[in-house]
């Protein structure tokens, strides 16, 4: 494993193009654009403000940067370096700014959710859609980028409408069966909505790409309900975490439950590996301690760290959420999982230090990673089922069916991991910092 | 004295023989007696012995007498007052006995509804504590309700302060918006603009767009829905699969347990049944593979199962029950039988297992030694393979066979090839040669035929010799005729050397005659041709005519230096 140099990036804003040649970067109110193999700086545009928020186009031709506080958002061709191209949506407003994925057209979401503004870069046309819905997740494109779903609110009442991306004509328009609709998501192959209530209601609608209501879910009443939904890459099946610690996978043929996951504080009665991550603090003697040594290394202050495997059962530390506040840190909030849908990966965020594995061919858990911090981030493989994790400090952690491993990010001056991504070949990671960014290459084996 | 005493007793116990005691002969005595007897009664003694007189005191005997009859009454006034008594105390016995029975009665009662008493005690004892597991429970129900309704209320403030935060940006943005006078209008400042993605013009939104839309949307959907049925009839076939293979293995299982049980009575009717029934059900699955889509070929195979299955269980029950009855040894004598075989087989088949392994055992020894042996170098090679020789050689032997089969092929199938070729070509050749054949017969009608006569023959060997030497020079003579005669004349072409001109041909030669005016001009073309082809000259003027076909000149050099 191969670590790159630090460099350094505002805002967590470093995106890898999606064909996988070019690392974006953006600091402060510039725009770094470098070869991923090198890590040469090729192209350097820069913004007129701050830059919020930054994406690839779906062909990795084109940069949108958009800063939401003046309005903006500016276009950069990689191919072209002195081709331009700015939007100003005026007064207003800017919430939101992404790419369609034909890669030529920016919506762009105004402040209050009043509409959404459709900008062509190719006739330069620009078309309205009114009520957008602010929640969650209120817009989601298929995966081949043919239709485009969107929540609406209007006159108290949820809607869905589902857009041609080709010419934005709209293809279906209907009500949703919730209180208030908080997310919506596309089935990988293009055929499925899920549609999911907010956390007052426990209600999934699975519709169909015609608008039809194929089956409605709801696993309790009253009780908060979903925290999050993921389906799995071959489309099988639907996960859905709940704030009662607990994901229930539902399946694509009769959308009813055939799984539930537990998450409790006490494992026991389970084929699963147990990884602890256990520190083991360098002896260092007092006669060691001079000045030289401690400027010199800050790795004298990094404690390594290796994983051990306990027997059941085991304890898992609970942290009891707040009962006054709302949107309680319980239940499970992110669901993953890995390229081929064998494994699932949960976390509960009332046990936030620890990573559940959970294996979908024989529906049982298959290996618990426990951190000694919260975890910050993990993600899979795009290519195998390994999947990578960060707690905060300056450790990378991989897990595959095979093992599990830590290492230590080799930088001076304490780099701390607060999130990563993969590289769409798998071979390579992009981890980030507060205000620095690294990346890490893989073994290729 | 005691004779006296002894002789009256019994006088004295009848009560009806009064006058036996006293006879004049015994009155000393009888007196003597009578005061003995009187004087433990605490009465004056009725007789002086002292006095020497044997005359009666009258008056102690009356006295005495009184005192008795005295005493005779009081006795008899204390025996009915005892009497009395007794009844009294034999009826307060009697009264008391009643009591008494009334009273265990009574505590029996007591007893039983005591028992009663307690026994609702402990129900309602059970029943409250039920009911305070209920209460517990309704509390438990009541704070998670009220949980929850804490967590929704606080998730609703929530939602409603950021909808309040919102609606006040929301405020001041919109009295902003009327305070500013300059309105920062929507623009988009573009170089160029860029071409779409995939390279074509967007089309207008007309109605045949949103159909094609539509079209393809349904699309989608049917082709994701076909996939999906694939994949599910494909599982469908396997598991159907996996049943049928299930039944089979079932069958047999149940079908071999029959043939040993013939014995017994009670099952073989049974299975008589259910054998008739397998075989029926084992014919018919070759049927099923054919109506797979079957609604009643798949309950028919779903039931077959679970039959075979209920009758499998049914079997393993019934063994297992005997084995249980073998052990508790009930019915001996159609056990002992079998549990004697059952032995003797044990025996037989731990001998045999024994006798395996001693046999696997020396085998392993055997092996073990041919591997550490250390052998001669040149020994251990063949050694070695000593085992496996035999084997070799036939293998050797086979492979050789084999290879010479296999040349003999090829060299036949070469054979064939070449005879193949060779006679397409020499069909050519004949097809050429008829038609030049014929060609001189027409033209042998003219006056230039004593030349060539001599030449026709040897052009026929002459075309039969390229024929043979080289395949290939058949086509370039082609060429050569057929561009000739497109220089000459068309009817030239009519003497193709193909078999279906013969026809023509024929004609032709019957047209001659009639027109003369196209002959001469025929036979001009032709005797140009065949001035080509048979005079001596024919490699100079050819090279004229045609110089890319060199190879057919080498040809027809060899031609004439072999023919002629």
């Amino acid at each position: 494993m191969n670590f790159s140099e630090v460099f350094k990036q505002s805002n967590q804003l470093c995106k890898l193009s999606p064909d996988g040649k070019y690392l974006a970067t953006c600091v402060q109110y510039r725009l770094v654009v470098r070869d991923v193999s090198t890590l040469q700086i090729l192209q350097l545009y820069t913004c007129l403000d701050q830059i919020s928020h930054m994406d690839w186009s779906s062909d990795s031709l084109f940069i949108l940067c958009a800063m939401y506080k003046r309005g903006l958002v500016q276009v950069w061709s990689l191919e072209q370096p002195d081709w331009h191209c700015k939007i100003d949506e005026g007064s207003i407003g800017l919430v939101s700014s992404r790419w369609s994925p034909d890669g030529r057209h920016i919506l762009n979401t105004t402040e209050f959710h009043l509409r959404i503004t459709v900008w062509s870069l190719c006739t330069k046309a620009v078309s309205y859609i009114k009520y957008p819905k602010a929640c969650q997740k209120g817009l989601d494109f298929s995966r081949d980028g043919c239709y485009m779903a969107l929540a609406e609110r209007r006159d108290c009442k949820d809607y869905v409408s589902i857009f041609v991306c080709d010419d934005w004509h709209l293809l279906r328009h209907f009500e949703t069966e919730t209180q208030d609709l908080a997310g919506l998501e596309w089935s990988p192959n293009g055929c499925v909505l899920a549609v999911w209530d907010s956390c007052l209601e426990y209600k999934v609608l699975l519709y169909s790409l015609d608008g039809r209501l194929l089956s409605t879910y709801s696993a309790y009443e009253w009780s908060l309900g979903i925290k999050s939904v993921t389906w799995s890459p071959s489309s099988q099946f639907l996960a859905i975490g709940s704030y009662d610690e607990k994901v229930r996978i539902l399946n694509h043929i009769t959308w009813k439950k055939i799984a539930q996951f537990e998450h409790p504080a006490t494992i026991d009665n389970t084929k699963a590996t147990m990884f602890k991550e256990v520190e083991k603090r360098p002896a260092v003697g007092s006669d060691e301690m001079s000045l030289l040594n401690i400027s010199v290394g800050t790795t004298l202050f990094n404690t390594q760290s290796k994983y051990e495997i306990y027997p059941l059962p085991v304890q898992i530390p609970v942290v009891k959420p707040d009962p006054d506040r709302a949107n309680p840190k319980i239940g499970i909030s992110v669901l993953a999982f890995s390229s081929d849908s064998r494994y699932l990966a949960t976390k509960n965020d009332n046990m936030a230090s620890a990573v559940w594995v959970w294996d979908m061919q024989k529906m049982s858990l298959e290996a618990v990673l426990e951190q000694t911090s919260g975890v910050r981030c993990f993600q899979w493989d795009p290519r195998r089922p390994r999947l990578a994790l960060c707690t905060g400090n300056s450790k990378l952690y991989l897990w595959s069916p095979g093992g599990c491993v830590s290492v230590q990010v080799p930088t001076e001056g304490g780099f701390q991991v607060q999130s990563l991504n993969w590289h769409c070949s798998g071979d390579s990671l992009v981890l980030l910092g507060k205000e620095q960014l690294c990346l890490c290459y893989m073994d290729s084996d | 004295m005691r004779q006296f005493s002894q002789s009256p007793l019994p006088l004295h116990r009848n009560p009806y023989v009064l006058s036996a005691f006293c006879t004049e002969h015994n009155v000393k005595e009888c007196l003597s007696h009578l005061n003995q007897e009187v004087l433990p009664l605490g009465l004056p003694p009725v007789w002086a012995e002292s006095g020497g007189s044997s005359e009666l005191n009258v008056v102690a005997v009356l006295n005495c007498m009184y005192d008795l009859i005295q005493l005779h009454h009081k006795g008899l006034r204390t025996l009915e007052n005892m009497e009395v008594e007794q009844l009294k105390s034999s009826s307060n016995v009697e009264c008391l006995q009643l009591t008494t029975t009334r009273l265990k009665e009574q505590l029996e009662v007591s007893k039983r509804e005591n028992t009663g008493l307690l026994e609702r005690e402990r129900q309602l004892q059970l029943k409250v504590k039920s009911l305070q597991n209920c209460l517990k429970n309704e509390k438990e129900e009541v704070q998670k309700l009220q949980n929850i309704i804490a967590s929704r209320a606080t998730q609703y403030n929530h939602e409603m302060k950021r909808k309040e935060r919102e609606f006040n940006k929301l405020k001041e943005r919109l009295n902003q918006l009327l305070v500013d006078k300059k309105e920062k209008k929507q623009a988009i400042d573009v170089l160029h603009s860029i071409g779409r993605a995939d390279g074509k013009r967007s089309l207008w939104k007309t109605e045949k767009t949103e159909a094609k839309h539509e079209g393809e949307m349904y699309k989608t959907l049917l082709s994701d829905y076909d996939t999906r049925q694939r994949e599910l009839v494909l599982e469908n076939a396997e598991l159907r699969k996996v049943l049928q293979q299930m039944k089979k293995d079932m069958v047999s299982i149940l079908s071999s347990r029959k043939a040993a049980l013939k014995s017994d009575k009670h099952d073989h009717s049974g299975l008589q049944n259910a054998s008739e029934e397998d075989e029926e059900e084992v014919f018919d699955s070759s049927k099923e593979s054919v109506e797979l889509s079957c609604v009643h070929a798949r309950e028919k195979l779903t039931n077959s199962i679970r039959l075979q299955w209920r009758r499998l269980k049914n079997h393993v029950e019934r063994l297992d029950s005997q084995v249980s009855l073998a052990q508790i040894g009930e019915r001996k004598n159609t056990d002992a039988v079998p549990r004697e075989t059952h032995e003797e087989e044990m025996d037989r088949l731990k001998l045999e297992i024994q006798q395996c392994k001693d046999f696997i055992q020396s085998q392993q020894q055997l092996l073990q030694q041919q591997l550490s042996c250390p052998c001669d170098e040149e020994a251990a090679p063949l050694l070695n393979d000593c085992f496996m020789l035999q084997e070799k050689n036939r293998l050797r032997e086979e492979w050789k066979t084999i290879e010479e089969q296999r040349t003999i092929f090829e060299r036949e199938r070469r054979n064939f090839t070449e005879a193949a070729i060779r006679l397409s070509h020499e069909r050519k050749a004949f097809e050429e040669d008829r038609a030049m054949w014929l060609k001189h017969q027409f033209l042998n009608l003219s006056p230039f035929t004593d030349t060539k006569k001599s030449a026709l023959s040897k052009s026929k060997s002459a075309f039969l010799i390229s024929a043979e030497t080289d395949p290939s020079a058949a086509l370039p003579l082609d060429n050569v005729m057929k561009c000739h005669s497109d220089r000459a004349s068309p009817t030239p072409r009519s003497v193709s050397l193909t078999s279906s001109s013969t026809a023509d041909l024929y004609r032709t030669f019957c047209l001659i005659p009639e027109n003369s005016s196209t002959k001469p001009k025929r036979k001009n073309g032709q005797a140009e041709e065949s001035s080509i082809h048979f005079s001596e000259n024919v490699p100079i003027q050819y090279k004229h005519w045609n110089d890319s076909e060199e190879h057919s000149s080498n040809v027809l050099f060899e031609d004439k230096n072999s023919s002629i």
